[in-house]
């Protein structure tokens, strides 16, 4: 039982090693030219720039070198699980061939892919070629003594160098066997993980650094959250308007018509009919000035945080205090949010913290915006499901804000909201 | 009565004009940019000015800062303000020089042609123009917790919002449709429970009402 798992052991790691082996070797036949050409037609296709065929070359070339280095991307991440991230920045719109040369020539990870070009077919072929060397150079160790040193050895004398061992007859061929053998050993113990380093190494010419990747990981993130919100924002509207503005405009439209016709004989029912068509006329605008409070505040767009904080205050059921400290105006992205951040907290404060007092604390210093929202209430908040707190923080994040809560049993409850800002 | 005029959109300026014209204003200026409003505030002396909020060139709140600076330099210039939303925090800023002639309105209300020109006519009489949405949210915001608020009668609270508004009296009488002798009595029960002191002053009255109703607690 025990050798078995032994010698089951032993032919899974000589099939390890044999794959890794091959696959260095692959490696390294295709790295060579591949890298070769791409580099040489870069820089061929740069030096033309000043003529103008390399404005619409080297775009070409660049994709052919990206699709070398996703290649090699996949492979790593197949093979040896390596996660190579590739931070390529989009392509500007339209065809101008100059606007796209320079924009690829900017972009840092299509600079790192060029600069990764040379490492490649040099050290990064050595890496992939080491482990077929290391493998398949001992066989020739080992038919040394079996009489292929004769073959090697000319009538002269002159000695036949096998790595370091000169062999000039059977005993030094011997020696070279057993210098195959030790050679061997080594590769046993390394080759997979020579050819990891092949990876390790493109990875880190290639993969810029972590913190960038990292990085974009967020942005990711954020970003599909704010598709997602604006997406399920747009939703709303589209709703609201159909089923209230919309109708109520049909409504009178209607309403309109029949007073068109009983203008005449029945002055009387016109006139109740008028009425009701203004009412729903003022519905409908009513239901409008909802619709774009909750869209973007006119008081945010006309005044800027601080008033529309203010203003939003004095529509609380409770007493407020509010302090602003701006020395000028957001962007109104970002206005937009912290302003619908402040709304939800303090929404949350009215409903669950039962506090007799709201202070609100807006200010900008050391390039944040900081909204700190605290309540005398009972305490218990969390960030958490049915909160609204969650949403708050997604709604933050999309502009790398950061929202945190104090909120111990008993309270008083402190909702503190940083989003990284300049003012004009 | 001379009437300026400001408002940027075409149809509602339009409209404005025909209606003041129909009960007998004369249009001294009708414009669309706040530079424009200041210029004609200034040289044509208007008896009453008709300003919306959002104004060119910045379209944030460019009508409400002429009306402002243009009372800051003629104190008592009767402006009646219109927008499409009502803020307490605007209410306020223009309540808060303490003169009468101000006015504070919903464009919905132009919808009833009569109520709007009485609220015009008032503004220019020296009197106040209260959107009912303003007053509606003092007033919930004090419903809660004021004690002196919570002893009203509901009539009483009721002639108190019309109070508010800036009706005179016998506007309240017409619209409750009692006489003015009821409104007068429920008037001097109102100011007697909230503490406030009586003033024949209708404006004095408002301005007295309002700041009952926004004072911090």
């Amino acid at each position: 039982m025990n050798t078995d798992t032994k010698s089951h052991d032993v032919r899974s790691r000589a099939r390890e090693v044999l794959l890794a082996a091959v696959q260095g070797l692959v490696l390294a036949l295709v790295v060579l030219p591949c890298g070769v050409a791409f580099f040489c037609l870069t820089l061929l296709s740069l030096a033309l720039i000043p003529l103008g065929v390399g404005l619409v070359t080297t775009p070409a070339v660049l994709t052919g070198v990206r699709a070398l280095a996703d290649a090699r991307r996949k492979l790593a991440a197949e093979w040896y699980g390596i996660r190579i991230p590739a931070a390529y920045q989009p392509l500007p719109k339209g065809f101008n061939p100059w606007r796209r040369t320079f924009a690829l020539l900017r972009d840092p990870q299509v600079r790192r892919d060029v600069v990764w070009l040379p490492v490649d077919f040099t050290a990064g072929f050595l890496t992939a070629l080491l482990p077929a060397l290391l493998l398949f150079y001992p066989v020739e160790g080992f038919m040394l003594p079996a009489g292929l040193w004769r073959a090697y050895v000319p009538d002269s004398g002159e000695a036949y160098w096998y790595l370091f061992v000169p062999v000039t007859g059977e005993g030094t061929a011997l020696l070279a066997a057993l210098l195959a053998a030790v050679l061997l050993a080594a590769a046993w113990r390394v080759i997979p993980r020579l050819v990891a380093v092949h990876f390790r190494l493109t990875q880190a010419v290639l993969g810029g650094d972590e913190e960038l990747a990292e990085r974009v990981r967020v942005l990711t993130e954020t970003r599909r959250d704010a598709v997602d919100t604006s997406a399920a924002e747009l939703r709303r509207i589209e709703r609201d308007l159909h089923d209230g503005a919309q109708a109520r405009l049909v409504a009178m439209g209607m309403d309109l018509g029949t007073i068109e016709m009983l203008v005449e004989h029945d002055p009387a029912q016109a006139k109740r009919l008028l009425a009701e068509a203004r009412q729903n006329s003022a519905e409908a605008l009513e239901e409008l000035r909802d619709l774009v409070r909750g869209i973007h505040p006119p008081v945010l767009a006309e005044r800027g945080l601080g008033d529309a904080v203010r203003a939003l205050a004095l529509r609380l059921p409770l007493p407020a205090e509010v302090s602003v400290e701006l020395a000028g105006r957001a962007e109104a992205p970002v206005e937009s949010a912290a302003y619908f951040a402040v709304s939800e907290v303090l929404t949350n404060a009215v409903k669950h913290s039962g506090a007799g007092r709201i202070w609100v604390d807006v200010l900008h210093t050391e390039g944040r915006l900081r909204v700190t929202v605290t309540d005398n209430g009972k305490g218990g908040a969390a960030i958490g499901t049915g909160s609204g707190l969650a949403g708050v923080e997604r709604r933050l994040g999309t502009f790398d804000g950061v929202l945190a809560v104090s909120s111990p049993a008993g309270g008083p409850t402190l909702v503190t909201m940083e989003i990284p800002c300049a003012l004009s | 009565m001379r009437v300026v005029l400001a408002e940027d959109l075409f149809l509602l300026r339009d409209g404005l004009v025909r209606m003041l014209q129909a009960f007998g204003f004369e249009i001294a200026a009708a414009v669309e940019s706040g530079p424009e409003l200041t210029q004609a505030l200034a040289e044509l002396k208007p008896d009453v000015a008709v300003v919306d909020v959002r104004l060119p060139p910045t379209h944030t709140d460019e009508g409400l800062q002429c009306a402002l600076a243009a009372r800051a330099a003629r104190p008592g210039l009767p402006v009646l303000v219109l927008s499409q939303h009502v803020e307490q925090l605007y209410a306020r800023e223009l309540l808060a020089d303490g003169n009468g002639g101000i006015g504070y309105l919903l464009k919905d209300r132009v919808f009833d042609a009569e109520q709007f020109i009485d609220a015009v006519r008032r503004v220019a009489g020296g009197g106040t123009a209260m959107d009912p949405q303003v007053i509606q949210q003092l007033l919930s915001r004090r419903a809660a917790d004021d004690r002196p608020l919570a002893g009203l009668t509901p009539r009483e609270l009721e002639v108190l919002e019309l109070m508010a508004q800036g009706r005179s009296n016998a506007g309240i009488a017409a619209q409750l449709v009692v006489t003015e002798r009821a409104i007068a009595k429920h008037t001097s029960n109102i100011f007697a429970k909230l503490g406030l002191e009586v003033s024949d002053d209708d404006n004095r009255r408002v301005l007295a009402v309002i700041a009952y109703l926004d004072r911090d607690r």
